[in-house]
């Protein structure tokens, strides 16, 4: 059903992917504890690891967040690097520090850092052991969002890869929603799923533990995101499937990925309509608006959220925007097959980085607007080139129709703000 | 292991970055893995900086580690000296590099590098940010620094101000201006702007200004010992210590101390009429060293407030800190755990936070205002204008930046006589902060009014104290910027008089009684 009929000649799915691998301008996997600690209300992510990392949470969250955050790093120093029953104990009492203080924690993650991975702490073991000493009250659980094993959003796939193994198990058919998405997107796809008499429909992370999705033989599974491949590698060893589709993100990728669900819970064609045809044409109107400043504008991709390959899909198609290059930091097949099938090979498929080598190919083209992690913005603005940084795609609601038009116009502002200025003086 | 939620330094490594990213024709190479990068930002987006910093990371993987991370090193450093060819280089590890050991200064060495480069060791699990940005210039100082004549004129070096410093790119201005007066010219200004060539010409100069004790300390002793020159010790921000600092620079060069005060307005500003509400204002303060032995006098002698509570987040400076603070006849806090900076905060209930941003969220969340007055700071901290915190004009900003969050004089008396008014009423803060205002009075059902009281919780010591519901009623009559000083004094009253339950009247001696 997803495979597109329209398209002639070959997709980006079959052309050769350039792989390099030099310096990376990109987050680590602890980054994506600044959105998980806001979604999983009783959850509370303790890194184990350096001062450089306490630095990098409170970098990357900008020290916007005035609640109270339900993160915290436990800074290894010279003690705990000579023995390593010195790091556990002290590692237990920082948790028990840390429980006693904040009674509302049910699930704690202990995440581990790039340090905690080099001298080996265990820390699977570590949350073995306190979850034996804080049961049933809390459930320690461990996942690695270290900068040597991942990149920026991976973290969130680490951590719900880290959740599958001990969700309840269940034999019903029902259909799981994989990824973090802020509240108000989540609800509109339930919403949306639901109206077409699919369900019951739960969702992973849930919002507290006690809400967590039981998974099975027939559960079957959609992600939300283009990085949770480990999670559906995870899900796939309890018995569930995963139903492919190209991702939400406009129109055309939020109804295939509806349809694809639609069809394998038998929704006819007539109710499908029903359901989606109003907030398709309201997509439709919105784009159309944000858009008209993307027409025929290139577009160049640094890799940074994973997000790449599905939004390059939709600025291509959609927009009407030319991709130079789409550089993801990594190319999981079985995630964005779909949607490499819509694009046209022509633009530069590349994996990993080498960030000079990368800008130098950036100057080259000269493209009318470059996504690029927040390191990069600056610089390249400055060189005069228009640039939309990554960051905000992955806290901003983006996905699904009613947000179809708000994600074109995350690209289309710094075109029409470029458009907008006149600084230098008349001549 | 500390758990740590915020933290008021980075590591080490950030502070030689810092360093790096303020010169010009250097570069560093740093043995780190990918997640590392995030530090590119602090320049680009915090700092607004139109380059990268000049900063290459080997960025090691997992299953790098039991393969060849050292020869992965040493081409990352060949890749950057060619694609970059600096004038001098800089090497050293990020925490995580310095567990695999694998000695980039070693590795260097052996490479046929033809320029300078200074090896960095910056004990990642010991020491942090401002050690690692005060090292790096000392080391980058004494690989590089040339014997040489003195300039004929009289000239002095600027060291300390570096990237992401708090306003140190105007400080430098205000600071040449002062010395200009005196017919002082400056050699070179570093790291800031400075290329490894010019921090080689340092020995010219005939002295030098130690701006910012916590950047730049070590190179200023190791400059005096090899070069014989003299540093300066005042750190010329506020009134006083401006004049201090043109003092002992006329002492240092033996010249006339000249000023031009003609820019000054800082002390008409505070005598002046408006300012009597500053009267006895209580300010806590809490930041780096250097800021707040500054601010501390500003506070007490510059702007008339009472100092209530004093500290700083580096324990270099500990001893000194400690120092000032007997002086002031407070105790010091000397912490990086920010909780317990609030923790202080909220048992001292001041009027005012002299602070970084995070006693900024801290001031938030407990609705007192805050001015900043150190790092680390926040993009809004890096302004477009011109706003020094050295030197005349620098007293100027200093005065404007902190009577800006707090209610204006002529305002405190409106607030007290039109309580009841739509636009003046209780909730509503001060009328320039108007992003701040909750909804007005109409809007708002009455008994959400009465039932918010954010203030300082009671104090309840041995005995439990009870507000009766007359004074509880009397005591919300008081505006909102002064309440919390009337429930602490009459509570304190209170207590030392035995009195478990407070009445009106217990209210108002309190009141005549802390007038005195």
């Amino acid at each position: 059903m997803n495979q597109p009929t329209h398209i002639a000649g070959a997709t980006c799915r079959d052309a050769p992917v350039l792989k390099e691998r030099g310096q990376r301008e990109v987050f680590c996997g602890l980054t994506g504890i600044i959105w998980l600690h806001r979604k999983m209300q009783d959850a509370f992510f303790l890194v184990v690891g350096s001062r450089t990392c306490a630095h990098l949470l409170q970098s990357a969250a900008g020290v916007m967040i005035f609640a109270e955050p339900r993160f915290g790093t436990a800074v290894l120093e010279e003690g705990d690097l000579a023995g390593m029953a010195d790091a556990h104990e002290e590692l237990d009492r920082e948790v028990d520090r840390l429980l006693s203080r904040r009674p509302d924690i049910k699930q704690l993650f202990l995440v581990g850092s790039c340090p905690s991975e080099v001298i080996k702490l265990d820390l699977h073991r570590a949350a073995e052991r306190l979850t034996v000493k804080h049961a049933p009250h809390v459930r320690v659980l461990n996942y690695s969002g270290s900068g040597i094993e991942t990149t920026f959003t991976q973290g969130e796939d680490a951590c719900l890869a880290s959740m599958v193994p001990v969700l309840p198990k269940t034999d019903a058919r029902e259909l799981l929603l994989v990824g973090a998405l802020p509240d108000v997107v989540e609800d509109q796809a339930v919403d949306l799923l639901t109206k077409m008499g699919i369900g019951p429909i739960r969702v992973l992370p849930a919002h507290r533990s006690a809400e967590m999705p039981a998974v099975g033989p027939n559960t079957v599974y959609a992600c939300l995101q283009p990085f949770l491949g480990d999670t559906a590698a995870a899900l796939d060893r309890r018995g569930a499937c995963m139903i492919q589709a190209p991702f939400p993100f406009g129109e055309e990728g939020t109804t295939l990925w509806l349809r694809a669900i639609a069809d394998e819970f038998g929704v006819d064609d007539e109710t499908f309509a029903r359901v989606t045809d109003a907030p398709r044409a309201r997509a439709r109107t919105a784009i159309a608006n944000a858009a008209k400043a993307l027409q025929g504008k290139s577009i160049f991709f640094m890799p940074d959220s994973q997000l790449e390959i599905p939004l390059a899909r939709f600025l291509t198609r959609e927009c009407g925007m030319e991709a130079v290059e789409i550089g993801q930091p990594y190319i999981h097949k079985g995630l964005v097959g779909p949607d490499m099938d819509l694009i046209p090979a022509g633009p530069t498929i590349s994996e990993g980085q080498d960030v000079d080598k990368q800008l130098d190919r950036v100057r080259a083209a000269r493209p009318d607007l470059t996504v690029c992690g927040l390191g990069l913005a600056n610089p390249l603005e400055a060189e005069g080139l228009t640039t939309k940084w990554a960051i905000e795609l992955v806290f901003t609601p983006v996905h699904f129709y009613e947000q179809a038009g708000d994600l074109a116009g995350l690209f289309s502002r710094p075109v029409r703000r470029r458009e907008l200025l006149k600084l230098e003086a008349a001549e | 292991m500390k758990l740590t939620v915020w933290t008021y330094e980075g590591p080490p490594h950030v502070g030689a970055m810092r360093v790096a990213t303020a010169m010009k024709g250097l570069h560093y190479v740093l043995h780190a893995p990918q997640g590392d990068t995030y530090a590119d930002l602090l320049f680009t987006m915090i700092e607004r900086r139109n380059h990268r910093p000049p900063v290459s990371y080997t960025t090691f993987e997992g299953r790098d580690l039991g393969e060849d991370t050292a020869g992965l090193f040493k081409s990352a450093c060949q890749d950057a000296y060619d694609r970059y060819r600096p004038q001098a280089m800089i090497v050293g590890a990020s925490c995580t590099a310095e567990l695999i050991q694998d000695d980039p200064g070693g590795l260097a060495e052996t490479m046929d590098i033809p320029v300078p480069v200074v090896a960095l060791e910056l004990p990642s699990y010991q020491r942090k940010e401002n050690f690692g940005s005060d090292e790096t210039f000392y080391q980058i100082v004494r690989a590089l620094v040339q014997p040489m004549d003195r300039t004929p004129q009289i000239t002095a070096n600027l060291i300390g101000p570096l990237a992401l410093g708090f306003r140190h790119r105007d400080d430098i201005e205000e600071v040449k201006g002062l010395l200009y007066e005196m017919g002082i010219g400056v050699n070179v200004v570093a790291p800031f702007d400075a290329t490894p060539k010019d921090i080689a010409k340092l020995g010219q100069a005939h002295f030098n200004v130690l701006m910012y004790p916590e950047h730049a300390e070590t190179a200023a002793r190791h400059l005096e010992r090899t070069c014989g020159q003299p540093y300066t010790k005042t750190v010329p921000i506020g009134v006083g210590a401006t004049h201090d600092f043109v003092a002992e620079v006329a002492h240092i060069c033996g010249v006339e101390p000249k000023k031009d005060l003609s820019r000054l307005r800082q002390p008409w500003w505070s005598k002046s009429v408006d300012s009597t509400y500053l009267t006895g204002k209580r300010v806590f303060l809490f930041g780096d060293a250097t800021h707040v032995k500054t601010a501390a006098r500003i506070a007490r002698d510059e702007m008339g407030f009472e100092v209530v509570g004093l500290g700083c987040y580096n324990r270099e400076f500990a001893r000194d800190i400690r120092n000032l603070a007997k002086e002031y006849g407070v105790a010091a806090l000397i912490t990086d755990d920010y909780l317990e900076v609030e923790k202080a905060i909220e048992d001292l209930a001041p009027e005012m936070i002299l602070g970084t941003q995070m006693e900024r969220h801290i001031g938030k969340r407990l609705g007192i205002p805050c001015a900043v007055i150190s790092a680390p700071v926040h993009v809004q901290d890096f302004p477009a204008r011109y706003s020094p915190q050295m030197g005349w004009e620098g007293a100027n900003v200093i005065f404007d930046t902190w009577i800006h969050p707090l209610v204006m004089g002529l305002e405190e008396h409106l607030l007290h006589m039109f309580r009841e008014d739509f636009e003046f009423h209780d909730e509503a803060g001060a009328s320039h902060h108007g992003g701040h205002a909750p909804k007005p009075l109409s809007e708002a059902p009455v008994s959400d009014l009465v039932a918010t009281e954010p203030e300082v919780p009671a104090e309840t010591g041995g005995d439990v104290m009870v507000w009766l519901a007359d004074a509880e009623r009397e005591l919300k009559k008081i505006p909102f910027f002064v309440r919390g000083k009337a429930r602490r004094n009459t509570e304190k009253f209170a207590a030392e008089r035995g009195v478990s339950e407070i009445s009106i009247d217990t209210l108002y001696e309190a009141k005549a009684h802390f007038a005195r």
